[in-house]
């Protein structure tokens, strides 16, 4: 329970971090809030040559609305996003999840840059992340890209980024306005990791259908899933319970459960039905009040 | 023993400079390093709580941490938390409520429940639960431990008028 021997780096920029990514290549990896590689440390799962501290690079620690997007610094906080109001009123969402996430002694440290690239399949933000196609800027030396969540999210602990590179800058867009939002999870107590959660989001035209519809699970699948079938079912409806359970009956064909000791693969698949049912009538009841 | 480094830190107030192994977990550098025993070790990997101190005034599983990354930081224990032979008003209420049976919870409890207050002065039963829901008591005491951040609520409010 002690986690074995390496080489301690401190970093202060983005530059830096790069520069000694290039230099160790897989043998090195970033230490950000240290939340789940600590623990897998001292299990010893996770034996690191090299440890990165991005703790230091204060430039990505930031919080910034721009051109209807919110752009978040990959070092930025989990408390951070919970306290910001800028994320509560950009990205209403966004903040309803982080509260999920953990406990506060967790998102103290917890940064939205670690746990994107950690990749574990229930994690809150990776869920935000897919539901709302969030776009993640990714450096390296010498190159730098932006990539969406279908393009970054691979599989269980597993996000397509090279061991160069490091993940910079996490976007969200704005929320549309007449839109309504919901997130639910099944958890056994609060703080636990999720079994199954749901999140969703929509927006009304101005003929008062629905004009836009974005469902997601996570939970549910090696990764957060958008459940398409789902929001083909809402787009262009008038809002009711019945388009709610039509929409959320198409949930179990679209999720791809892995049982385990929290839940089967029947429960997690009823489960995410029910959960998306929730979120969508959460949503529903926001716009019905505007 | 790899290569070491030298860290600078306050502990309760004191200044320290220790040359630490880089994997050094920072709860291991304060019980055995500086025989701080009062911060209590329990799963080691994030999932009890009862390591839990102030780094920097927030909240931090110390077990998850090293000690090099708390170079220059401000680290409260529950050795500084009693003030000039003080006890804060949670460590009365933990005394009076009888919050405590076998007390290895209790150093985390106390952090947990200090920035609850810090950040919500009246909390609600539910709000307490879930604010301290990141620390685990196996003497099964949480009843008492909600009716003690309850009553120091109550007794802090008061102070403050």
């Amino acid at each position: 329970m002690k986690p074995p021997v390496f080489k301690y780096l401190r970093v202060a920029s983005v530059e830096e971090a790069v520069l000694v990514l290039a230099e160790y290549g897989g043998d090195a990896k970033i230490l950000a809030g240290g939340q789940s590689l600590v623990p897998m440390m001292n299990f010893r799962v996770a034996q690191p040559a090299v440890l990165v501290d991005i703790n230091p690079v204060k430039e990505l620690d930031y919080i910034r609305p721009q051109d209807g997007w919110l752009r978040i610094g990959a070092r930025t906080r989990q408390r951070s996003l919970e306290r910001t109001p800028e994320v509560a009123q950009k990205c209403p969402l966004l903040a309803a999840a982080v509260k999920w996430i953990g406990h506060p002694q967790i998102r103290n440290r917890g940064t939205i840059g670690g746990s994107l690239v950690h990749g574990d399949p229930t994690a809150e933000l990776a869920l935000v992340a897919t539901l709302l196609d969030a776009e993640l800027t990714i450096q390296g030396k010498g190159k730098s890209r932006t990539v969406g969540p279908a393009d970054f999210f691979e599989g269980v602990m597993a996000t397509r980024i090279d061991e160069d590179e490091i993940l910079t800058q996490v976007s969200f867009p704005v929320i549309p306005p007449r839109s309504g939002y919901g997130f639910r999870e099944l958890c056994i107590r609060h703080g636990d990791f999720a079994i199954v959660a749901a999140a969703a989001q929509i927006t009304l035209g101005e003929n008062g259908r629905y004009a836009a519809a974005r469902v997601a699970v996570s939970g549910a699948g090696a990764k957060a899933l958008r459940i398409r079938g789902a929001e083909e079912v809402l787009v262009g409806e008038i809002g009711s319970a019945q388009v709610l359970d039509a929409a959320a009956a198409r949930v179990p064909g679209e999720v791809e459960p892995i049982g385990d000791l929290k839940g089967s693969e029947a429960y997690r698949r009823e489960m995410a039905k029910v959960f998306v049912r929730r979120a969508l009538e959460d949503a529903w009841s926001m716009v019905k009040e505007n | 023993m790899s290569e070491t480094l030298t860290i600078r830190l306050r502990v309760n107030g004191v200044e320290y400079e220790r040359a630490v192994e880089p994997r050094l977990l920072l709860s291991d550098f304060l019980r055995e390093s500086l025989g701080l025993t009062g911060t209590h070790v329990g799963c080691e990997h994030g999932i009890c709580g009862c390591c839990t101190v102030l780094v920097d005034g927030a909240t931090v599983r110390s077990c998850l941490m090293f000690a090099v990354q708390a170079d220059g930081a401000e680290i409260t224990t529950i050795e500084g938390l009693a003030q000039g032979g003080k006890l804060h008003p949670l460590q009365e209420a933990f005394w009076d409520q009888h919050a405590l049976q076998c007390g290895f919870c209790t150093p985390g409890m106390l952090f947990s429940a200090m920035e609850l207050l810090r950040e919500n002065p009246q909390p609600t039963d539910p709000e307490i639960r879930e604010g301290i829901a990141g620390t685990i008591c196996r003497c099964t005491g949480y009843h008492h431990i909600i009716e003690a951040v309850k009553s120091a609520a109550q007794k802090m409010a008061e102070e403050s008028k």
